[in-house]
């Protein structure tokens, strides 16, 4: 790790300077993280009044049941759903925008917003466009002959948590892709269309190769936040229902440790989601530094 | 900077501590809309009547979600003092013995009157412990009735004063309905796991578990995939391809009521205490109340339907004087005048002899008709083993289960033997990790 | 612009406006849903033209609170939400300032093991270790105060090293000049670095205020009194009233409350949002 060469010689001051932080850390972070792979050895009743080390049957349940499993594998369609959606949407408005002479900033101001929206004010939107009573969107497609009902149809419950997802992630994207694509030197293309190269063989053996870290940064945070940050999305739309189709990883530790109460296997759920950031961010860290490179 | 923020942080979380005149009792509930505006009522009627205490109802949003917050706030040693809890919530409760208060303790520490014999009998079965003992105060109990609108009956030319009374009539009538263009669909349901499972086999007599659907004890299993249940629930996925049945959603079937008072279905079951929502939304039309139906091929005199709604239960932990303040409350709460004002408001069973009697001497039964459909529902008849009720562990769990597969039966993943039969293995994995956790 | 292409000049504003439209689309009808009395969604289908009850419907969501709901008057939920945003910001920027000061500056025992230990906290989302800091904050006694709602949420790892990032291009002779001019560390924090951060600590303060804005699982676990709800876990409350239908009109009309301070914290604050965005993320 670097530092500075000039430092101060004071023995104590640091450590109230980095104090709260640690404490705060320490309290909030890594004692809970602790009790959380403390419990997912035990079996408690709801109250707490009793309980039992169990040693890793939590865990062994998890893998048997194939609930998890089902779980896990909606969870990666639900992520890889919500990246590619967001992704593209947002990378065609950043070339569209990045194109623009005039109004460019306003465009930007008219698409970032969404940032802003709370997840589970998105996901109040989106739930009262496609309720099936009153909606606007099912009597829309109606008269497409789609008959739309996600209360039933799993399929169309996971479109729906999709949609409202990517929805609020499109801006992010959208502010990242714009900042690389005006990073791309302009004399780069100017060069290459002098060699006679289209717009679209010039995006894709320029622009787009030059942009790559970017993408590589936006898949690994999108995918991150599909997974973990969309728990009140889901939680404001179907609840993981019909028949558990949208009861991705995240909202079933919450639903089994909250709602269901069976706090060891909620735990033990818990773990093995950290181990999964752990390797996510290993993976952010390793790559988006290092590989991806032009 | 960080000494402002410190200073902040210190004066807000001074300012957390309520300066007490009166000993203020927390009452959380899950009753929201024209039902919790009518409990609010009642509390504040409570706060009048003296100054020693003060009963501060907190909504916590729905029933599960208070039972489980209720849990959380206990395990923090957060908790109210009394909290409303849904029958199903019953056997999870009564199961820990160190959390609960029990209401004929408290009451006879506190040195009130509590005859249970004061109360309607398939009320106070329910929540009585082996000994008989009434554990918790029966608050809002009510059964699931059937609403029809009338004019869709008429215009559909069915006689608006005849409800269907079995399944058959059910299905013909919304065939009827739907041909006629009267209506977009015949029937929904709130509340699936409750009216379309569990008061359907007790309506027919068939068990839903093992060892008197749980009342016999712990290690109980369920057994509601018999033939009746496979039949209905096979007919529901049929007419919901015909587009004679519309499903609600899950849980209490959020869904429901608008499909009924937008009038695009005839026919609405839910629970008795829909009634106060139904006469507040039903503006454009009239509404019929009419029993459950049942299949007349399978028993010729269906038994009782069984109750839901919730007591109220009394948590540990409190400081002695607001257990003084709770059966202050409690002795208000079973007043006849105060019982038969939200029985009567809200479509809750009366739950005294009392409340009904009062009902009855004021003319109440004779000006509206249908409200005392449920009440002559739920007293029809002998119960059986497989009518006075349910006592199972986990049992919200379980209906979340219930839920999914019936879910999984809509969507055409399963059939309804298959549906059922998963349910019931599922279930009972629950049943064995809630006797495994209570040993 | 190298060539000149009209077709595509077309296309590009042709994406950009629909981009826009499919963006817009959802927040115009909930305005549109808040200006409608209740009976309209009772009826049938949604309008999609305002109606003439918006004076109305917001006057009771912020006035007395939806009925029933249990809820609060909004405008309470409101400076709920605001306080709770503001006090994670503070925090937040205030114990990552000090401790990415520390990092850089000076070397103390453990330095490297602290440093690391504030990294592992990019790992651990909330909603993963949520039960068991439920029970810390419990055990505490700090369920229902505004402390049990930020303290937790303030740990940052992203603001620290975003600080330390900053701190590191901060020129050499700074420092020596400081110290020749006998200032000790804390003036040397407070006259130099704090104005120095100051863009940066702007920028940052807007992605925290929306941070904070938006929380929603933790507030609804510790907060049991409604005096502390926060519009973004009212909003959720007042769609899920058990046996009744929603009101849609009052709903809306809280949504677009909930949505209205941060959207315009990031329409009106732009740059800072742009700058804090990208920054955080480096």
């Amino acid at each position: 790790m670097q530092t500075k060469r000039t430092i101060f010689p004071n023995k104590g001051l640091p450590w109230l300077l980095i104090g709260p932080q640690m404490i705060v850390t320490a309290v909030f972070f890594l004692w809970p993280s602790a009790q959380a792979i403390w419990t997912s050895f035990r079996r408690e009743d709801p109250f707490g009044l009793n309980t039992t080390f169990v040693g890793l049957s939590n865990y062994a349940r998890l893998f048997e049941s194939g609930e998890w499993l089902e779980a896990a594998g909606r969870t990666a369609v639900f992520a890889v759903s919500v990246t590619a959606l967001s992704m593209l949407a947002a990378l065609t408005l950043a070339l569209a925008a990045n194109r623009v002479l005039r109004g460019s900033r306003i465009y930007t101001t008219l698409l970032v917003w969404p940032y802003a929206v709370a997840p589970v004010v998105a996901g109040v939107l989106w739930w009262f466009l496609f309720n099936p009573t009153i909606g606007i969107l099912p009597l829309a497609l109606s008269a497409l002959g789609i008959d739309w009902n996600h209360r039933i149809n799993g399929d169309q419950a996971m479109i729906l948590i999709v949609i409202a997802a990517a929805w609020k992630q499109v801006s992010y994207d959208f502010l990242f892709f714009l900042a690389a694509l005006q990073s791309v030197p302009k004399s780069l293309i100017e060069a290459a269309a002098i060699d006679g190269a289209g717009p679209f063989r010039r995006m894709r053996d320029i622009v787009l190769p030059l942009i790559s870290p970017t993408t590589f940064f936006l898949l690994i945070v999108n995918i991150n936040y599909a997974m973990f940050d969309t728990f009140a999305i889901i939680d404001a739309t179907t609840s993981g229902g019909p028949a558990g189709a949208t009861n991705i990883l995240v909202y079933k530790v919450y639903a089994d440790g909250f709602l269901g109460l069976n706090l060891g296997s909620s735990s033990a759920q818990s773990v093995v989601l950290m181990l999964i950031v752990v390797a996510l961010t290993f993976v952010q860290f390793r790559y988006v530094e290092r590989k991806v490179q032009y | 900077m960080k000494q402002q923020l410190i200073g902040a942080l210190l004066a807000s979380a001074a300012m957390t501590a309520p300066a007490l005149a009166q000993t203020e009792v927390q009452w959380w509930h899950a009753m929201g809309g024209e039902l919790g505006t009518k409990l609010e009522q009642i509390a504040a009627g409570f706060n009048e009547t003296q100054k020693d205490f003060k009963i501060v109802p907190v909504y916590k949003g729905s029933y599960p979600e208070t039972l489980t917050a209720a849990i959380a706030a206990f395990r923090a040693k957060e908790q109210p003092a009394i909290v409303q809890v849904f029958e199903v919530g019953t056997g999870t409760m009564m199961a820990a013995k160190g959390a609960v208060y029990p209401v004929y303790k408290l009451m006879a520490d506190q040195g009130k009157t509590f005859d249970k014999a004061d109360y309607l009998a398939p009320v106070v079965g329910y929540y009585s412990d082996p000994e008989g003992n009434i554990l918790s105060l029966p608050f809002n109990s009510s059964t699931p009735i059937m609403y029809y609108n009338k004019d869709v009956f008429a215009k559909a030319g069915l006689d608006p004063e005849v409800a269907p009374k079995t399944w058959a009539e059910v299905e013909s009538f919304s065939k009827k309905i739907v041909d006629s263009g009267a209506a977009r669909c015949g029937f929904t349901s709130g509340w699936i796991s409750w009216v379309q499972l569990e008061n359907l086999s007790a309506l027919h007599d068939a068990p839903y578990g093992t060892k008197e659907n749980g009342f016999a004890g712990p290690d109980t299993a369920f057994t509601f995939n018999g033939d009746v249940q496979v039949k209905h629930w096979g007919n529901l996925k049929k007419w919901a391809d015909a587009g004679l049945f519309q499903y609600g959603g899950p849980v209490g079937g959020n869904d429901a009521p608008p499909k009924f008072y937008t009038q695009e279905c005839a026919i609405y079951m839910n629970s008795s205490a829909s009634r106060a929502g139904v006469i507040n939304n039903a503006k454009d039309f009239k509404v019929g109340f009419a029993p459950l139906p049942y299949y007349d091929d399978v028993i010729a005199e269906p038994k009782n339907s069984i109750i839901g709604g919730a007591t109220l239960w009394v948590l540990n932990g409190r400081p002695a004087a607001e257990y003084k303040g709770v059966a202050a409350f409690f002795d208000y709460l079973s007043k006849a005048e105060v019982q038969a004002d939200w029985h009567q408001f809200t479509g809750y069973l009366p739950i005294t002899h009392a409340a009904y009697d009062l009902g009855v001497s004021t003319g109440y039964y004779a000006k509206t008709p249908g409200a005392d459909v449920a009440i002559k529902q739920i007293t029809r008849g002998t119960p059986s083993a497989h009518s006075k009720g349910l006592r199972f562990g986990n049992l919200t769990q379980v209906r979340d289960v219930i839920d999914s597969e019936f879910e999984a039966l809509l969507a055409s993943k399963k059939t309804a033997k298959e549906a059922l039969d998963s349910a019931v293995a599922r279930g009972n994995t629950i049943l064995r990790d809630f006797e495994a956790a209570n040993k | 612009m190298i060539e000149n292409r009209r077709w595509l000049d077309f296309l590009t504003h042709a994406i950009l406006i629909l981009g826009v439209a499919i963006v817009a689309f959802p927040v115009w009808v909930a305005l549109v849903a808040s200006t409608h009395p209740a009976g309209t969604f009772a009826t049938g289908h949604m309008p999609l033209l305002p109606g003439g009850a918006a004076w109305e419907n917001y006057s009771t969501v912020l006035g007395s609170g939806m009925r029933g709901a249990g809820s609060e008057p909004l405008w309470r939920m409101l400076v709920n939400s605001a306080v709770m945003a503001v006090l994670i910001t503070v925090g937040k920027i205030a114990i990552s300032l000090t401790s990415a000061y520390a990092i850089v500056w000076f070397r103390f025992p453990l330095r490297v093991v602290c440093f690391w230990l504030i990294f592992i906290t990019l790992m651990l989302p909330v909603e993963v270790r949520i039960l068991p800091t439920f029970k810390v904050v419990a055990d505490f006694g700090l369920l229902n105060s505004w402390v049990g709602l930020t303290l937790p949420l303030i740990a940052s790892a992203t603001a620290t090293f975003l600080f330390r990032q900053f701190f590191m291009t901060v020129p050499e002779e700074l420092v020596e000049a400081a110290r020749i001019d006998g200032a000790g560390p804390m003036k040397f924090f407070r006259d130099i670095l704090l104005p120095l951060s100051r863009t940066n600590i702007a920028a940052l303060s807007v992605i925290l205020f929306i941070y904070g804005w938006v929380q929603y699982l933790w507030p609804t676990l510790v907060t049991t009194d409604p005096k502390f709800y926060t519009i973004v876990m009212g909003i959720k409350r007042m769609v899920a009233v058990a046996e009744a239908d929603p009101q849609w009109n009052f709903v809306m009309a809280a949504v677009v409350l909930a949505m209205l301070p941060p959207v315009l914290v990031v329409i009106f604050m732009q740059r800072l949002f742009v700058k804090g965005l990208i920054e955080t993320e480096k």
